[in-house]
C-alpha cells in the first residue's frame, strides 16, 4: 500500500514553472439565463494538488469537466499539456483523456463487471500488447495501491462507500495518469474513511508526482490535500491562497467556508 | 402545438444521428468481439424458455380455435398447413418480437438509463473508451441477429404446439403433420418473414439503445427510458410489418 500520509501537509515538490492546465476566459451556460461560469481563469502547476471549493451548483464539476470534454465550453480556451481541447478531433482528445484520471463522485464502477473487470477494462483497451498475467499484476498492484487486494473478485454492489471510491480510484490509477480530476471524493463517506480517502490522494501525489484538481466541500479534506485553494463564486474565481491564507481572509463570504 | 411538432423532428434528427452512428461504428476496429457474444447469450439463450412457452400456446391455441370454423366446411385436413402458414408468415414473427420488445427492449433501456444516470457512460468516455461502440454498436447486432433465431425457434415450438392442439380432438401422427406442414409452405412463406425480422431485431435494440443512452439526468428517467424503449418499439414493429406486408404483396 502507498506510505499512509501524514497530519501535517508536508510541502511537496511543486513546479511552479511548468503548467499543465491553463484556463482562460472559460464560459458555460446551459439556456439563456443560466451562465455557470462566467469567465474563469485558473493556472495548475505540474505536481500540485488544487482544491477547487464553492456553494453546490456553482459549476465546479461542469469544470473538471469541460477539461476532459465531457461538456464543451460556450467560449475560452482550456489548455491541457500545453494543447487547446477545443480544437482536437476526437483521436486527438482521447491521446490526452488516456493520461488524465477521473474520480467520479458516485465512483462510477461499472456494475456488470467484478472488480477485477472494472480495472482490467480500461488497462486492456490502451495497452493490447500486455498479456494476460501483466494485466493480472497490474490489477493486484492498483489494488494493492489502494489497500483492497482482496476484493478483486467482488461485484460493485457488494461494496462499502468508501471501498467504492478506492476501487475507483485504483481504476483511475491503473494507466498511470499524470493528472487526476478528483468531484468531491469524500462526500458521503464518515469522517474516518474520508480521512483515510484524503490521506491516500496525497499518498498518491507523493508517489506518482501527479497534479490534482480536487473538488470538495470538506474541508478537512481541503486542509490535508490542497497546495492551494480556489473558492468558486458566481461563475469566476473568487478568492485564491493557502489554507491557512484563505482562512484569515477579510471577505467574511471567503471565511465563512472554514467555520 | 408549435413546440411538439419542433419537438418531434428535433427527436427524429437525434434518432436519425444515432442510427448513422451505428453504420459508421459497426465497421470500424475495434471489435468489442467478447461483449457482443455476452450480449447473444442473454438476448438469445436467455429469451428462449419466454419465446417456447409463448410460441407453444400460441401454436396450440390458433389450432384449437380454427378448427370450429373448418370443421364447418369439412376442412379440418387444413388445419396443420394453415396453422403453420399463419405462425411463419405472421404470428410468431410479430408475438415473438414484441415479447422481445418488452423484454429486451426495456432490459437495453433501464440498464443503459442507470449507466447514464450513474456517470458510467462518462467514465467509459473519460478512459478513452466509446462507449457507443461497446455499448450500443454491440447490443444492436446481438438483437439483429438474435430476434430472428428466437423467431425460427418460436416457428418450430408453434408448429409442435399446434400437433398437440391438433391431437386434442382427433388422432393424427407426427409424421403425417409435419408433412402437411411441409407440402403447404414454400420458400416464398418463409424468406419475406425471415427477413422482415432482421429489422425487428435491429429497431429494438437501437430504440433501446437510443432511450437509454439519452435518458436525463435522476432516477425517474430510468423508468421513463424503459417505458419509452417497449412503447416505441412496440410501435415501430407493427410499422415494419405493415410496410414488409405491402412490399410482400407488391413483389411476391
Amino acid at each position: 500500500m502507498i506510505n499512509e500520509a501524514t497530519n501535517i501537509k508536508e510541502p511537496i515538490a511543486v513546479d511552479t514553472t511548468v503548467p499543465v492546465i491553463t484556463i482562460k476566459g472559460l464560459y458555460k451556460s446551459f439556456g439563456k439565463d443560466n451562465a455557470v461560469l462566467n469567465g474563469v481563469d485558473l493556472t495548475v502547476r505540474k505536481g500540485e494538488n488544487l482544491v477547487v471549493l464553492g456553494k453546490s451548483g456553482s459549476g465546479k464539476s461542469i469544470l473538471i469537466k469541460c477539461l476532459v470534454g465531457l461538456v464543451t465550453a460556450d467560449t475560452g480556451e482550456i489548455k491541457v499539456f500545453g494543447t487547446d481541447i477545443n480544437t482536437l478531433d476526437n483521436n486527438e482528445l482521447n491521446a490526452i483523456r488516456v493520461r488524465i484520471g477521473f474520480l467520479f463522485q458516485n465512483s462510477a464502477l461499472y456494475d456488470s463487471m467484478t472488480v477485477r473487470e472494472n480495472l482490467a477494462f480500461p488497462l486492456k483497451r490502451h495497452s493490447k500488447k500486455l498479456s494476460a498475467e501483466e494485466v493480472e499484476a497490474a490489477v493486484i498492484e492498483a489494488l494493492d495501491n489502494v489497500g483492497l487486494p482482496d476484493a478483486v473478485d467482488k461485484m460493485p454492489a457488494e461494496l462499502s462507500g468508501g471501498m467504492r471510491k478506492r476501487i475507483g480510484l485504483a481504476r483511475t490509477l491503473i494507466l498511470k495518469p499524470e493528472i487526476i480530476l478528483y468531484d468531491e471524493p469524500t462526500t458521503g463517506l464518515d469522517t474516518i474513511t474520508s480521512r483515510e480517502i484524503s490521506e491516500l490522494i496525497l499518498a498518491i501525489q507523493k508517489k506518482n508526482k501527479t497534479t490534482s484538481i480536487i473538488i470538495t466541500h470538506d474541508m478537512a479534506c481541503a486542509k490535508l490535500t490542497g497546495d492551494r485553494l480556489v473558492i468558486l463564486k458566481d461563475g469566476v474565481i473568487d478568492a485564491e491562497g493557502n489554507y491557512e491564507a484563505l482562512e484569515k481572509s477579510d471577505d467574511e463570504w471567503v471565511r465563512s467556508f472554514f467555520i | 402545438m408549435l413546440i411538439s411538432l419542433k419537438n418531434i423532428f428535433v427527436n427524429a434528427g437525434h434518432v436519425t444521428l444515432f442510427t448513422g452512428r451505428f453504420f459508421k461504428e459497426v465497421l470500424r476496429p475495434p471489435f468489442e468481439i467478447k461483449e457482443f457474444l455476452r450480449q447473444c447469450y442473454i438476448i438469445g439463450y436467455k429469451s428462449l424458455p419466454l419465446v417456447a412457452i409463448t410460441g407453444f400456446i400460441m401454436g396450440l391455441v390458433l389450432t384449437l380455435q380454427s378448427r370450429p370454423t373448418l370443421a364447418e366446411f369439412g376442412a379440418e385436413s387444413w388445419l396443420p398447413g394453415m396453422v403453420a402458414l399463419s405462425l411463419i408468415r405472421e404470428i410468431a414473427p410479430v408475438i415473438t418480437a414484441l415479447i422481445c420488445a418488452g423484454k429486451i427492449a426495456s432490459g437495453i433501456g433501464a440498464e443503459l438509463g442507470s449507466m447514464k444516470v450513474t456517470e458510467q457512460i462518462d467514465a467509459m468516455e473519460v478512459s478513452a473508451i466509446n462507449p457507443y461502440k461497446y455499448l450500443v454498436v454491440t447490443r444492436v447486432l446481438a438483437t439483429t441477429l438474435m430476434i430472428p433465431v428466437l423467431v425460427v425457434f418460436a416457428d418450430a415450438i408453434g408448429i409442435y404446439g399446434g400437433y398437440v392442439g391438433v391431437n386434442i380432438h382427433s388422432d393424427l401422427n407426427m409424421f403425417r403433420y409435419f408433412q402437411q406442414v411441409l407440402d403447404s409452405l414454400d420458400f416464398l412463406d418463409i424468406i419475406p418473414a425471415t427477413i422482415k425480422t432482421f429489422f425487428f431485431g435491429f429497431f429494438i435494440g437501437l430504440i433501446g439503445c437510443y432511450k437509454g443512452f439519452t435518458a436525463a439526468n435522476g432516477t425517474e428517467s430510468v423508468g421513463k427510458a424503459a417505458n419509452e424503449a417497449v412503447v416505441a418499439a412496440s410501435l415501430t414493429i407493427f410499422i415494419i410489418d405493415m410496410l414488409a406486408v405491402q412490399i410482400t404483396d407488391l413483389f411476391f
